[in-house]
């Protein structure tokens, strides 16, 4: 009996009391999460900027036209060029050791800086020109201060000589870094300097859209043929268990149906988005078509009703009626099997997709690698400079991901209707 | 057993009660869902151009019976239907009837009113658009604005039939699927409980409604309410248990009805 409305129960207390720890909890929990979430983007960006920057060295490098062959100068030798130039910027050095170990001052790459400048504009030959090169992984990590001096003088690969030269040409003003647009427009490589996520980023593309292309059509009309016209018998159920289950099986074991049947049997093309695209698609079918499936059960049926009460044929109370409501839920399944898909490593080693490729896809039957595998090759890299180009990556995948969200709540949005 | 017998005969005895012309007429019709026996020996004639109204206590069986008549029982997989139900002297649950153009000659309006989320156009139109009533545009919106008039909405929307037929009020969407169902013609509009989830205003011009498109149209109306029942309907069927325990004219069944059970209905004893 309640004698006041001011003075609660000691019963009243306790359910408030519980009310108030549940929300408590919840807070904390929801503060942890954000907290770990936090921690990790954090590390992620902290790690991974640095990628964004790449270090460029200034030598100025006669072309010389005695060793530049004016009719052809793509045969010559542009190495021994920048040997020269090397040389002659540090004349002190006259060992063959310490010569070879300031040629490694610069990333292999910059005889061909040279050639394309030269080929660009051959008037240079006879000039002396001042190149800015890539620096090698060693001395962009050193220059960043991803790296520093050790006791004995040496900073990660970089001796004591090499360490002096940089801190030569850092005083001359012939070392800058400039924002990394090599690492978005090329691809893989050996030398970290030189590596990019482009094959990467188009092959992840690639097999991202084979696997929307399969998986969201023949999801959505499998869940609509299962909630909307299968009659509910053993059958049905038997399918919606086994397609539960399907979902929970590891995604390597499609990896290994997709090795043994479309590579083995059918004979597709290894290392390729399609094969990739199939693979993952055959791993999402299974979350679209229960996420669609919730989506049709939760349109009220008073719409099915209505529509086939005027008259409408099923077909066409599902397609005029049904559906479209369903489709933002359809839609958000889909989603969330692409980001599943996006992350997915393990099935794309099996068929290949592990890959060491330079070259971009430019269609879904030649090789490719995605973006989480190449995440993976370069987490495995003993290179030092590898490991900022790996979270990196990660960045980039995660800004694809949040892209595709993205795209998403926007179309989810656009479709959504009131019912 | 011998009850029914009797009661058939008692409601095919009195002379006041025999109905003539009738549109839709159930003989021995039983339904089950699944073991259970939901509607047992249903014998009912319904008259053309009369409104015709079920009354009974919940679960009686008179939504049952009412989706008996347009087949909407089809679409609960463990529902079976035995014996006949002749609409214009069809059986509708001979095997060559295809339930698409039955329905399209036989309209329902629903208890929660649910307008499709579209447009309030395109929400009559949809039914002439799926039966390819129409051949023009303009014939379409003619006959949009003529299904409004009848359904007496068309004032009330005819500056916004671009907007979603959800955003009206309640009884206006009620309106809108009375017009959505008679703009595709049909014979007889079926009624489950139209007004009882509107407010007093809102069901008065429903009951309006329903007694204007008598002229053209059967209506068979299941209410909860017997007022509804005897202000609307010249006829009134009584269920009780699955069972039609009386059939006749309304003024009869509320004045003087035959059987025990149907004093008591609406006397408020059961129920």
């Amino acid at each position: 009996m309640i004698n006041s409305f001011t003075t609660p129960t000691p019963q009243l207390k306790r359910r408030h009391a519980s009310e108030k720890r549940f929300q408590w909890l919840g807070k904390i929990a929801i503060t942890i999460a954000i907290g770990f979430l936090l921690v990790m983007v954090a590390t992620i960006s902290w790690m991974g900027i640095g990628a964004f920057k790449q270090t460029q060295i200034q030598l100025p490098v006669f072309l010389d036209p005695d060793s530049i062959d004016r009719t052809a100068p793509i045969n010559a030798d542009y190495g021994a060029i920048i040997k020269k130039a090397l040389r002659e910027k540090f004349p002190d050095v006259t060992k063959r050791r310490d010569k070879r170990k300031l040629y490694k001052l610069l990333s292999s790459q910059a005889t061909f800086t040279v050639q394309n400048k030269v080929l660009e504009n051959p008037d240079l030959i006879g000039q002396t020109v001042a190149i800015w090169f890539i620096a090698s992984d060693d001395v962009d990590m050193y220059y960043k201060g991803n790296i520093s001096v050790d006791e004995a003088g040496n900073a990660g690969k970089l001796d004591k000589k090499q360490l002096q030269w940089v801190t030569a040409l850092k005083k001359s003003g012939a070392v800058k870094t400039v924002f990394n647009s090599r690492f978005f427009l090329s691809g893989d490589s050996r030398e970290p300097e030189l590596a990019g996520i482009l094959s990467a980023f188009v092959g992840t593309a690639l097999t991202l859209t084979v696997c929307f292309a399969l998986s969201f059509p023949v999801g959505i009309l499998a869940a609509i043929y299962l909630e909307e016209f299968t009659p509910k018998n053993r059958w049905a159920d038997l399918i919606e268990v086994n397609i539960n289950n399907l979902a929970a099986v590891p995604s390597i074991v499609f990896g290994l149906l997709g090795l043994a049947v479309l590579l083995n049997t059918f004979g597709l093309p290894r290392s390729s988005p399609l094969v990739g695209g199939l693979v993952l698609a055959l791993m999402t079918l299974p979350t679209i078509i229960i996420a669609s499936r919730a989506a049709l059960r939760a349109v009220p049926p008073s719409i099915r009703e209505a529509a086939l009460g005027i008259g409408a044929t099923k077909i066409q109370t599902v397609f005029h009626h049904v559906a479209p409501l369903a489709m933002p839920g359809m839609l958000t399944g889909a989603i969330v099997g692409m980001a599943r898909a996006l992350g997915e490593t393990a099935p794309l080693l099996m068929i290949g997709m592990v890959a060491f490729i330079v070259d971009t896809p430019s269609s879904i039957l030649q090789p490719a690698t995605a973006l989480p595998v190449q995440i993976f090759l370069w987490a495995d890299s003993p290179e030092r400079a590898f490991l900022e180009k790996t979270s990196a990556a990660i960045m980039v995948l995660l800004a694809f991901l949040i892209a595709m969200n993205l795209i998403a709540i926007i179309l989810r949005n656009k479709y959504r209707q009131r019912f | 057993m011998t009850l029914q017998t009797q009661i058939q005969v008692q409601t095919q005895v009195e002379p006041e009660n025999i109905i003539e012309n009738t549109i839709v007429s159930a003989d021995n019709v039983n339904v089950f869902y699944g073991e259970k026996q939901a509607l047992s020996n249903i014998c009912l004639d319904v008259p053309r151009n009369k409104v015709t109204s079920l009354i009974g206590p919940s679960g009686c069986g008179k939504t049952t019976f009412l989706k008996c008549i347009n087949r909407m029982n089809d679409l609960i997989d463990i529902c079976r239907v035995e014996g006949e139900i002749m609409v214009d002297k069809q059986d509708i649950y001979d095997p060559a009837v295809d339930v698409v153009a039955l329905r399209a000659h036989i309209g329902m309006v629903f208890q929660k009113p649910n307008p499709f989320p579209k447009s309030i156009f395109e929400n009559v139109a949809y039914g002439m658009h799926i039966h390819n009533l129409t051949s023009s545009k303009t014939e379409m919106a003619d006959r949009v604005e003529v299904a409004l008039k009848s359904a007496a909405i068309w004032d009330e929307v005819k500056d916004r039939l671009d907007q979603p037929g959800t955003s009206l009020s309640g009884g206006q969407q009620q309106r809108l699927c009375i017009a959505r169902a008679i703009a595709v013609q049909p014979k007889i509009i079926l009624m489950d409980e139209p007004a009882s989830a509107l407010d007093p205003i809102a069901t008065a011009k429903i009951e309006e409604l329903i007694d204007e498109l008598r002229q053209d149209y059967t209506i068979i109306i299941v209410t909860h309410s017997m007022q509804q029942a005897a202000r609307v309907s010249q006829f009134t069927a009584f269920f009780h248990m699955g069972e039609l325990v009386e059939h006749g004219k309304t003024k009869n069944i509320f004045t003087n009805p035959n059987d025990e059970r149907t004093q008591n209905y609406i006397t408020g004893r059961i129920g």
